[in-house]
């Protein structure tokens, strides 16, 4: 990308006392997307976010807005650009004598000239979007952990902000708010056109939300691109971090990780004496739709299911699964001509047009809370293993094979 | 090993007098930088919508301790009324108790004694208060929200503070010397004309003026102490979270109590 990034950290270095928290950390952000910054516990995620809104200042190292170092910045034209920066922190920081209402008004009384009617219509839009309503005229120390931190969101968003920084937004959220909360971060920045910088460790459903991915690790910017540059990439650390977050839903749902796929695949190529056929399915649902439709935590949860229940059918049969990307699973027969695999998979394509899809659906309904009734299209390519075959190019052959082998069109009933 | 270090390690009284000069180059440090948080404090006490807040302050500061100093108050002038009456009964000038009573409440006794209940009531509430908002965040989710702390936590409680503190002290010698009365006149039975008469006679201007001259002295030291322990609670070595707000809240009430007395001796020496 050519265009000047809004921020860019040049080498900045931090240090607490001896301990040196981020070492010449270089980072880009880039107006109107959302970037996420992932890494482990202590690796400097905060404190590279106070240092864009001024609240810690780099020991070395320069921090530029729009090209231009902020440390050299005119009073106010430092005014300027903070005046468009919010601030979410992690431990939400409200004001704890005041009442959830003040906490929301108190920027736009603070620092804006609007009268009490305006901000009372401001403040009331803010609460309502975030489902706290009755919670108005409490304290923040009588709220749940889940409602102090939709009221810290409200009070970031409320004065219409153009850089939001978010530590850590949907921690202590149920299913159901963690995912209002990200589809809210997506739909703020269609609607307003805001620049996000998130911390999550909601892996991997922020990476749906997220145009940019920024890895840290040890202090330094181990990874910095998009997501499929960052699993394309495979550098070791990067895999470390993303499998060990992915391998434990995988295991959850009963589904291979990624490795030990590999190892199965190859032990059954190898082992006694090589196989004379085998094939593989591909299944896959229209992700970005569903993604769209019903926000990012029901569209994994709607995978994670139809994973689940492959899983189920295909294992007592020597099948084994794994999830390849993020919308895909696949299945190799072992010892089964395509012929073959194709009626198991037409059974399978039975079974979930009759009930599992229903019941699938119902699931994704619960963790998004809305009424909506998603429409699901399974998807499924069966093609021939051959000994040579990585397992890239078996989703290739498979990809290119796919159609329609179900579908469940809102409450009306299964339909083939 | 620096040739510093040998050096102050080879001479005994060097290494006696290096506390010393640390010690004295860490108070100057810390009087310079308290100098400058109070200063910014008091320019931003003249910005916009800052009245709400200073009146909400003057009730917490001013009003709210007004019972405790005009009860502290009354039982300092009874009992100055009965040790003077017996001092001044030895030498046949009982008349004279009127004077002695509210020349030493109006000079000394009322701004000292006032500053230090309100440094006790007051005081440790605001280091305590601030201190707490400094660990749980909310003093940088202040400045995230482009609200300047000092400017909306420090210039109200040091507005508030000038304001209250001379209005407290007034409480205070009033009271006082009505307590004056009551052990003087009413219990002993000396003149209650002569007790009013000497008091009217012997009070000036300059004794008033000079009482609340020390008032507002007080009242920057106080608030400007209190809040900067609180405010830097988290810069000090040796405690963290709620211990270092105890430890603020201390040294709060601590160094405000030494340095009222302090200055008290200094501002009378010059006043006199």
């Amino acid at each position: 990308m050519d265009e000047t990034p809004l921020i860019e950290f040049r080498n900045i270095t931090k240090r607490f006392g001896d301990k040196t928290v981020l070492d010449k950390v270089n980072l880009k952000i880039y107006e109107n997307q959302i970037t996420t910054i992932i890494g482990k516990s202590g690796t400097g995620k905060s404190v590279l976010l106070k240092h864009i809104i001024g609240l810690l200042k780099p020991d070395e190292g320069a921090i530029l807005f729009r090209g231009k170092p902020v440390a050299a910045m005119k009073k106010n034209e430092w005014e300027n650009y903070r005046n468009g920066v919010a601030y979410l922190f992690q431990n939400n920081a409200l004001l704890d004598s005041m009442t959830v209402f003040d906490n929301v008004a108190f920027p736009l009384r603070q620092t804006t000239n609007l009268g009490e009617i305006e901000i009372d219509k401001r403040v009331a839009k803010k609460v309502e979007e975030m489902e706290l309503a009755e919670a108005v005229d409490k304290y923040p120390s009588e709220l749940s952990g889940g409602m102090q931190k939709r009221v810290a969101l409200a009070r970031a968003l409320v004065t219409d902000p153009k850089i939001v920084l978010f530590d850590e937004p949907t921690t202590g959220q149920d299913p159901i708010r963690k995912n209002m909360i990200l589809s809210m971060i997506v739909h703020y920045k269609r609607k307003f056109g805001f620049t996000a910088i998130l911390i999550s460790h909601d892996i991997p459903d922020v990476f749906f939300i997220s145009d940019r991915l920024v890895i840290l690790w040890e202090g330094a910017v181990g990874f910095e691109g998009t997501y499929d540059e960052a699993v394309r990439l495979k550098l070791p650390m990067i895999d470390e971090f993303l499998r060990s977050l992915e391998g434990f839903q995988d295991e959850l749902t009963g589904l291979l990780s990624r490795e030990a796929f590999k190892g199965q695949y190859a032990a059954m190529l190898w082992g006694s004496g090589g196989i004379s056929t085998a094939s593989a399915a591909l299944f896959s649902v229209e992700f970005e739709l569903l993604h769209e439709t019903l926000g990012p935590q029901a569209a994994v949860e709607v995978l994670r299911a139809l994973g689940e229940y492959a899983n189920r059918r295909f294992k007592p049969m020597g099948g084994f699964s794994a999830r390849h990307r993020r919308d895909q699973i696949l299945t190799i027969f072992p010892h089964t001509s395509p012929d073959k695999a194709r009626r198991l998979v037409a059974d399978f394509a039975r079974e979930l047009n009759q009930e599992a899809l229903a019941r699938i659906q119902t699931i994704a309904q619960a963790k998004m809370g809305a009424e909506a009734t998603p429409e699901i299209h399974v998807l499924a390519g069966i093609t021939e293993v051959s000994s040579t075959d990585e397992i890239e190019q078996i989703i290739e052959k498979a990809q290119a094979k796919q159609q329609i082998v179900a579908a469940h069109e809102g409450d009306s009933g299964g339909s083939a | 090993m620096t040739s510093l270090d040998r050096i102050r390690s080879s001479n005994l009284p060097i290494t006696l007098l290096t506390p010393i000069g640390r010690g004295t180059l860490g108070l100057l440090g810390n009087l310079g930088a308290m100098a400058i948080f109070f200063s910014m404090a008091f320019i931003n006490i003249f910005r916009r919508k800052q009245l709400r807040e200073i009146v909400n302050q003057v009730f917490y500061i001013g009003a709210t301790s007004s019972l405790i100093v005009m009860l502290v108050g009354l039982f300092t002038g009874m009992v100055l009324g009965l040790q003077l009456f017996y001092t001044l009964v030895t030498f046949g000038s009982v008349g004279a108790l009127g004077s002695a009573v509210s020349l030493s409440l109006v000079r000394e006794m009322g701004p000292v004694l006032t500053a230090i209940m309100i440094t006790a009531r007051a005081g440790s509430g605001m280091a305590a208060e601030i201190g707490i908002l400094r660990i749980s965040e909310q003093v940088d989710a202040l400045y995230a929200m482009r609200v300047d702390p000092v400017r909306y936590l420090i210039s109200p409680r040091i507005a508030a503070s000038i304001i209250s503190f001379p209005l407290l002290t007034a409480f205070f010698d009033l009271i006082g010397i009505i307590g004056g009365y009551i052990t003087g006149v009413l219990l002993l039975g000396t003149n209650g004309g002569t007790y009013l008469y000497r008091v009217h006679s012997s009070l000036n201007m300059v004794d008033v003026r000079g009482g609340f001259i020390k008032a507002l002295v007080f009242a920057a030291i106080v608030s400007c102490v209190c809040c900067f322990q609180g405010y830097f609670c988290h810069m000090r070595a040796g405690g963290f979270g709620a211990k270092a707000v105890g430890l603020a809240t201390i040294s709060a009430v601590v160094l405000s109590c030494v340095m009222i007395l302090i200055s008290d001796y200094v501002l009378t020496s010059f006043l006199m």
